[in-house]
């Protein structure tokens, strides 16, 4: 089946079967490998991007919903060649250890600042509630994004 | 790497054209909007349609607003919406209690109320919180639409009374003047499926007395998500704590909970009683205005 995505602002074609998930369409189609491929149900949240500007877990959305629609991954957060502040943040405040689930806390974090700039500790673990860090950062990520949200317009 | 059989995919670009395809592919094609409980088990094989008919572009299933005196929730209003509107809120707080304990917020911006109501897990909060509330499905088919009480929506676990070349479109729940509701969840984790829950729906009558009482239990094996005899007890009378913890003795005898690994039976029957009569509680706090 033909689809049509835009990903990070450019269109992309590609013909896949309709199997095919999201993740795996990023990772092997595009070549964006900054997604992650983790639990493969659900639950760990290394593979959020955003859909039309809201997260989602890809590997439980297939690629042919995705058509006619615009993605947004981790490669598609620096800005000009610098970076977005929630990755300045995780670089300042340590947020990252093995760094495999810092793509989605990052598309999660960056959509949590766009709906409300200043979010409180809470917020910031309800946010990223459906996300696990194996490596149990979290008190460093939660840091990490404060960091953003009082540096929003730092550059690197 | 978990990927699911192969199958047809179609686009639905109406309830109309939904339904032509449905009755196109027949009945091992299946509706799929936010995939969240259909996916993960085609993945697991565990489903294997040989279609799937995306309903994700239909705008006219997406409503959510206050006509008249209903609250009318249309069958892909996604978790995140249901939780964020302040009408359902205001009236229905038991829709907010059980939305901020189904999932995680990622889950819940994919997830949509038709799509739990219609994959009838037994452990599904929104069943339960539809049942207390007395909501009313409607189903749209060939021959048109008819409405059916959610209390006659679930035949079984994950069984509906949908038959294969239908649509769930709208839930329809009323809203009356005097009326509180809650819902009350235990998790081993956040986000896990309940170890039990119970939702109640109270509206008090002239002198403060229980005019209507609606209960939900999820994950209890309770017949349709409800419990009527404590329902029954609750009517005409005050809802002081005695009076709720009865009711909650009562929904705990009448409901068949499995032990599993979330817990043995005697552990989620006690849950039943004691999370309905917490729900209980706080619906009649709000129905008598002494808690929002």
């Amino acid at each position: 089946m033909r689809i049509s995505v835009t990903v990070n602002g450019q269109t992309h074609v590609r013909d896949v079967e309709p199997r095919l998930l999201l993740v795996h369409f990023l990772r092997d189609e595009l070549g964006l490998t900054g997604t992650h491929w983790g639990c493969d149900t659900s639950n760990c949240g290394v593979c959020v991007v955003q859909l039309d500007g809201v997260p989602v877990k890809s590997c439980t959305v297939l690629a042919v919903m995705a058509d006619g629609h615009e993605v947004t991954t981790v490669e598609g957060l620096e800005k000009d060649g610098e970076l977005d502040p929630v990755q300045q943040g995780f670089v300042q405040c340590h947020g990252l250890q093995c760094g495999f689930c810092t793509p989605g806390m990052l598309m999660t974090a960056r959509w949590l600042l766009d709906r409300n700039p200043d979010p409180d500790e809470g917020e910031i673990r309800e946010a990223i509630s459906g996300q696990l860090c194996r490596c149990t950062g979290y008190e460093n990520i939660v840091r990490s994004v404060r960091w953003a949200a009082e540096n929003q317009e730092a550059k690197a | 790497m978990q990927v699911p059989a192969s199958f047809e995919f179609e686009r639905a670009e109406s309830v109309g054209h939904a339904l032509e395809l449905l009755e196109r592919y027949g009945p091992e094609a299946r509706l799929v909007a936010g995939g969240h409980s259909l996916i993960p088990m085609m993945k697991l094989r565990l489903a294997q349609p040989d279609a799937l008919i995306d309903i994700n572009g239909l705008a006219e299933l997406s409503h959510l607003a206050v006509a008249g005196d209903t609250l009318v929730i249309g069958a892909l209003v996604r978790h995140a919406a249901l939780l964020a509107d302040p009408d359902v809120g205001r009236y229905f707080p038991i829709f907010h209690e059980a939305e901020r304990v189904i999932a995680d917020p990622v889950v819940r911006n994919r997830g949509t109320v038709g799509g739990s109501l219609c994959q009838a897990d037994p452990s599904e909060d929104l069943s339960a919180a539809f049942a207390a509330v007395r909501a009313d499905a409607v189903i749209a088919g060939p021959g048109g639409s008819r409405t059916v009480s959610i209390r006659d929506f679930h035949v079984g676990p994950y069984e509906t009374v949908v038959e294969p070349g239908e649509i769930l479109t709208e839930l329809r729940v009323p809203i009356r003047p005097g009326a509180g509701s809650a819902y009350v969840k235990v998790e081993r984790r956040v986000g896990d499926w309940p170890v039990a829950a119970a939702g109640a729906y109270l509206r008090l009558g002239p002198g403060g007395v229980i005019a209507e009482a609606g209960l939900g239990l999820t994950a209890v094996g309770a017949e349709h998500f409800t419990a009527p005899e404590a329902e029954a007890y609750l009517i005409g009378k005050e809802p002081g704590e005695a009076v709720l913890r009865e009711a909650g003795r009562i929904a705990a005898e009448s409901c068949e909970p499995q032990a599993d690994q979330r817990g043995p039976v005697d552990y989620k029957r006690h849950l039943a009683g004691e999370l309905t009569f917490r729900a209980l509680s706080r619906a009649a706090a709000r129905a008598d205005g002494s808690q929002s």
